[in-house]
């Protein structure tokens, strides 16, 4: 098992957690964080300051989840 | 380690992320609700053109409508905060899944939340100038990108001068060195203050109080879920007996 760059503190008390590697993460990071920032656009800013969807029900259907989440509604 | 566990991860995360909304919510319809209320009277007594029909009814927008915003908002925000915590693990220091979850969540509370909050804090309905909304939004998001940006360098930055000043100092270095920068970013982004007149002030800080409640709700919860998820994903020696397929799947640290 690689030792990671912690320096000698020879307690073998703590299992020693194996990093998961970057390469793995990165796909994942990529296809998921674009996802995820896609939804958190919709619940925040849709129909506020842009519009994708033409009118208004977008925002007001997520109206007090917005407000209540701290992004600027109106 | 491979990648089965990064989706398995993510998905435990984006589990985890509902139900630390499903939290949230009730604090947002028990402590929230009641505040937007009294805002939405406010802004109706002294309305400009709010009033006429409305497209989503208020019984909508304070239960479905609330719902589906917090839970997306859940599920999102807890997906990333599982792909940071693939990073995090075996890399912060010598902890264990539960306690990185703890740490991540913690994290992800300051730096998505409360830093933007304490410059830019969440604003009831009435609250907020209509023509401003673009110039407000913009600021927003700049501010949790440029917190978040921050707070991921102060981690780095930490790990960098572990070796030299131990763990301890090295984390003092580190968070002193974010508050100095986010105290500057403070300190030049501009001020956005549009209370109107005679709102009520009580008004104001319950709801912040409430929307802050929220997200201590949904971060606590995520890290309790997630942590509890991801120890028994990760190391599934550990809690022997009574399951059984699911260690099958799960990938673990092979030493």
């Amino acid at each position: 098992m690689a030792q990671s760059a912690a320096p000698a503190t020879s307690s073998p008390v703590i299992p020693e957690v194996t990093p998961i590697s970057l390469k793995e993460i990165a796909p994942w990071a990529v296809f998921g964080g674009i996802l995820m920032l896609v939804l958190i656009y919709f619940v925040g800013a849709e129909q506020g300051a842009t519009s994708l969807v033409s009118g208004e029900n977008v925002h007001e259907w997520l109206h007090d989840g917005r407000h209540l989440l701290g992004f600027p509604c109106h | 380690m491979n990648s089965v566990s990064v989706r398995a991860l993510l998905v435990r995360g984006m589990l985890a992320g509902l139900a630390a909304g499903v939290l949230a919510l009730i604090v947002a319809y028990l402590l929230g609700e009641p505040q937007v209320d009294s805002a939405i009277a406010f802004e109706e007594a002294h309305s400009h053109e709010h009033g006429g029909e409305e497209a989503v009814s208020r019984a909508l927008q304070s239960t479905a409508g609330l719902a589906t915003g917090v839970l997306v908002y859940g599920v999102a925000l807890g997906g990333v905060a599982a792909l940071a915590f693939c990073v995090a693990l075996g890399r912060v220091g010598r902890f264990g899944p539960r306690a990185t979850a703890s740490l991540v969540s913690l994290g992800a509370l300051l730096s998505v939340y409360v830093v933007p909050f304490l410059k830019y804090p969440a604003n009831p309905p009435a609250v907020g100038d209509p023509d401003t909304i673009a110039k407000r939004t913009t600021l927003y998001f700049l501010m949790i990108a440029l917190s978040v940006l921050l707070a991921v360098g102060a981690v780095v930055l930490g790990k960098r001068l572990a070796p030299r000043l131990g763990a301890w100092y090295a984390t003092v270095a580190a968070a002193a060195g974010f508050l100095v920068a986010v105290g500057l970013a403070y300190a030049f982004l501009p001020a956005v203050n549009e209370v109107p007149e005679g709102f009520s002030a009580t008004v104001l800080w319950r709801f912040r109080l409430s929307a802050l409640a929220m997200q201590l709700a949904l971060w606590t919860g995520f890290g309790l879920v997630f942590g509890h998820l991801a120890e028994r994903l990760l190391t599934p020696r550990a809690a022997t007996g009574s399951r059984a397929g699911t260690t099958a799947s799960a990938a673990a640290p092979t030493r």
